[in-house]
């Protein structure tokens, strides 16, 4: 599904991924793990699209077509789906009608038929009872004045709607506590189909109690170190990764 | 060759309305002795220092003077109207009873005329008296040159069910013209009433609206007022709104402002009692060449009041927004709360911004904030919509709506907020589901 090769990647003068190697098939769960700095959160917001990131070399192939060519919203479109660090909040607009237009608009690429108002709404009831919320919650503001915890809900109501191939979360464990961790887990983990992959980019191990990987890598400075099986995070959590990273310079 | 406007004036002669009272041809004749003396405000005014008046001075315009022979057509009126309001339609400033019907409204209405006849008392102490003109020549010339003026009154602890609309439509004739709509809004008090006024005209027309509005907010009363500026963008418009509340009463005010080529509101208010609540909030959606300005000033002239003001500008194309907000805190007003904000969004690399909040307290147990910003839309908030798939020219608009939106949203007649909401997003070209 994807296919990631000697992707380098700046910030400004800063070069931050320095060749990255990764193959993602459907139906698997791959972790991506390192210290801060690393460029984990960066290797995330580049295959979304983020206009702050210069891809300086490689490339990515996302089922079979030049993922780095596309625009961030047919990326979306194609299925892709970045679940934000850091949710954006947007004053004005509700909760509602955002998820409604984005999910008309993956439709409308498609060459489907939009949903109105009132079927989108009883398409909603399901979904919200995933992230264990009611309608409320859509006639707030785009996550604002949403707590953390909040913010990392609605990312998971957002990829329950939009059912993506390819789900990445960045550090959607951060900040968490374990009620929140539980509901957010339990909905990527209900979500979870044969054909669809995720890429969960975490800095701790105790994400990954619930949501089980196949794979583990670990980032240094801008490439994988190391790649192994889910042990590998146990490991991690036991030791630091001090150990990779010495091995690595 | 043609007089320009101010030309024009210094040969006209205010006229006397029949049977006005002495102290009505007083304020008059004092109104014009000012303007006189003073003329229309420069740049070089403080107050005027972003705006200039001059293609105001120089045009040609007829007193409307007499209701122009052009019909209204339903294409005109239609779309101005609010639902579940009590309306009254003015044609170049004077009332079109067959388009009006205030049945229900709760309230009295009477042109000024009819009120000096019938009561009116207190008019002296109102007319003219809350818009001072000293400072203002513009409310100078409207006072000196009004013709019928409406007169809105609440009766003692009674509420008006319904809001009530002024709908001001111009119709120039063969040239442009001007008028001078004036409203006295007294209401009395533990009284409440919602008055909505809308200013428009054709599409395309030049024509210049001077209009005053004054309102009375008795002791313990709560008044809402509501202006809609949707004049042609060729128009020029000039208004004041000014209020001066008594103890324990509560006063907002929205403006709308999207018309205009050159368009100016003073919205005043001053607390006069203790005890009181004033908001002010506002939108300017502007492009093209459009010149929008908004002057306001919340006086705390009596302790324990509080004031909240949020002013925001959508700025498109070279158009030019100004906000010009003072709060102004007397030496008695202890214990005041006051917060004003104004954030302008721009659009385009051309449109400009002007923004000047001003603080002025001589109280010292007070809490007041201010802040101003001027932007532009956000990219990570444009990439996060992106990523959920939506394409780039909609996220802007979602964006620069959901700016507009979030100060519509203090409006709190709800059938009136979905309508404003809708007429905005109409003209962000936001697609409305």
């Amino acid at each position: 599904m994807l296919e990631i090769k000697d992707l380098r990647a700046s910030a400004g003068d800063k070069e931050i991924l320095r060749g990255i190697n990764l193959t993602v098939n459907a139906g698997e769960v791959h972790a991506v793990m390192g210290p801060n700095g690393s460029g984990k959160s960066t290797l995330a917001q580049v295959l979304a699209g983020h206009p702050g990131y210069q891809v300086t070399g490689g490339s990515v192939l996302y089922e079979g077509q030049d993922l780095l060519d596309m625009e961030p919203e047919v990326r979306a479109q194609n299925g892709v789906f970045l679940a934000f660090q850091y949710p954006v909040e947007i004053p004005g607009v509700t909760n509602g009608y955002f998820l409604r237009s984005a999910y008309n608009e993956i439709r409308k690429a498609r060459g489907e038929e939009e949903l109105d108002p009132l079927d989108f709404a009883d398409r909603m009831d399901e979904k919200l009872k995933l992230v264990e919320w009611d309608q409320d919650v859509l006639r707030r503001f785009v996550n604002h004045g949403f707590s953390g915890g909040e913010k990392k809900r609605n990312e998971i109501l957002q990829l329950a709607v939009l059912e993506p191939k390819l789900a990445i979360l960045d550090e959607t464990d951060s900040g968490l506590d374990i009620d929140a961790l539980r509901i957010v887990a339990g909905g990527v983990n209900r979500l979870r189909r044969p054909e669809n992959a995720t890429i969960v980019v975490t800095h701790y191990q105790r994400l990954l109690n619930y949501i089980v990987p196949d794979f583990v890598h670990v980032l240094s400075q801008g490439r994988i170190v190391k790649s192994g099986g889910k042990e590998l995070a146990l490991e991690l959590e036991a030791r630091g990764y001090e150990w990779l990273e010495e091995a690595a310079a | 060759m043609t007089a320009t406007f101010l030309e024009e004036l210094e040969t006209t002669i205010p006229v006397r309305a029949d049977n006005e009272p002495e102290w009505l041809v007083a304020l008059r004749r004092n109104a014009w002795d000012r303007f006189n003396k003073a003329g229309l405000p420069t740049t070089r005014n403080e107050d005027w220092r972003f705006t200039s008046v001059a293609p105001i001075t120089q045009a040609t315009f007829a007193r409307a003077s007499v209701l122009a022979k052009r019909t209204i057509t339903p294409e005109l009126i239609d779309g101005l109207r609010l639902p579940g309001t009590t309306e009254l339609v003015f044609v170049n400033g004077y009332l079109v009873p067959a388009l009006s019907d205030i049945k229900g409204a709760g309230l009295t209405v009477t042109s000024l005329a009819q009120t000096l006849r019938r009561q009116g008392t207190d008019l002296p102490r109102m007319l003219g008296q809350i818009a001072g003109f000293s400072q203002n020549g513009f409310t100078a010339l409207n006072t000196a040159l009004f013709t019928e003026g409406t007169v809105i009154r609440v009766r003692s602890g009674q509420r008006a069910p319904k809001p009530l609309h002024l709908v001001y439509i111009s119709l120039p004739g063969a040239q442009p013209t001007v008028s001078y709509p004036r409203v006295l809004v007294v209401a009395e008090q533990s009284s409440e009433v919602t008055v909505i006024e809308t200013y428009s005209g054709p599409p395309e027309e030049q024509y210049f609206t001077n209009a005053v509005t004054e309102i009375s907010v008795g002791d313990n009363a709560a008044v809402e007022h509501i202006r809609i500026q949707r004049e042609s963008e060729r128009a020029f418009h000039v208004a004041t709104v000014e209020a001066r509340q008594g103890r324990d009463s509560r006063f907002r005010s929205f403006s709308l402002a999207m018309g205009g080529a050159l368009a100016r509101a003073n919205i005043y208010s001053i607390m006069d009692g203790s005890g009181s609540d004033c908001s002010m909030n506002g939108l300017y959606l502007l492009h093209g060449t459009q010149h929008v300005d908004h002057q306001t000033r919340i006086e705390h002239a009596q302790p324990n009041c509080t004031s909240r003001e949020i002013y925001k500008g959508v700025l498109d194309g070279t158009s030019h927004g100004v906000f010009n907000g003072k709060v102004f805190v007397r030496a008695v007003a202890q214990k005041t709360d006051g917060k004003q904000t104004n954030n302008n969004l721009l659009l385009s690399d051309g449109a400009k911004v002007d923004t000047k909040p001003q603080l002025e307290i001589f109280a010292d147990d007070v809490k007041c904030t201010h802040g101003a910003t001027v932007g532009r839309l956000d990219d990570l908030a444009v990439f996060y919509l992106e990523s959920r798939g939506i394409r780039k020219s909609l996220a802007r608009k979602l964006l620069t709506n959901g700016f507009a939106a979030e100060v519509l949203g203090t409006i709190p007649h709800e059938e009136i907020r979905q309508r404003l909401e809708r007429l905005v997003f109409h003209r962000l070209d936001f697609p409305v589901a």
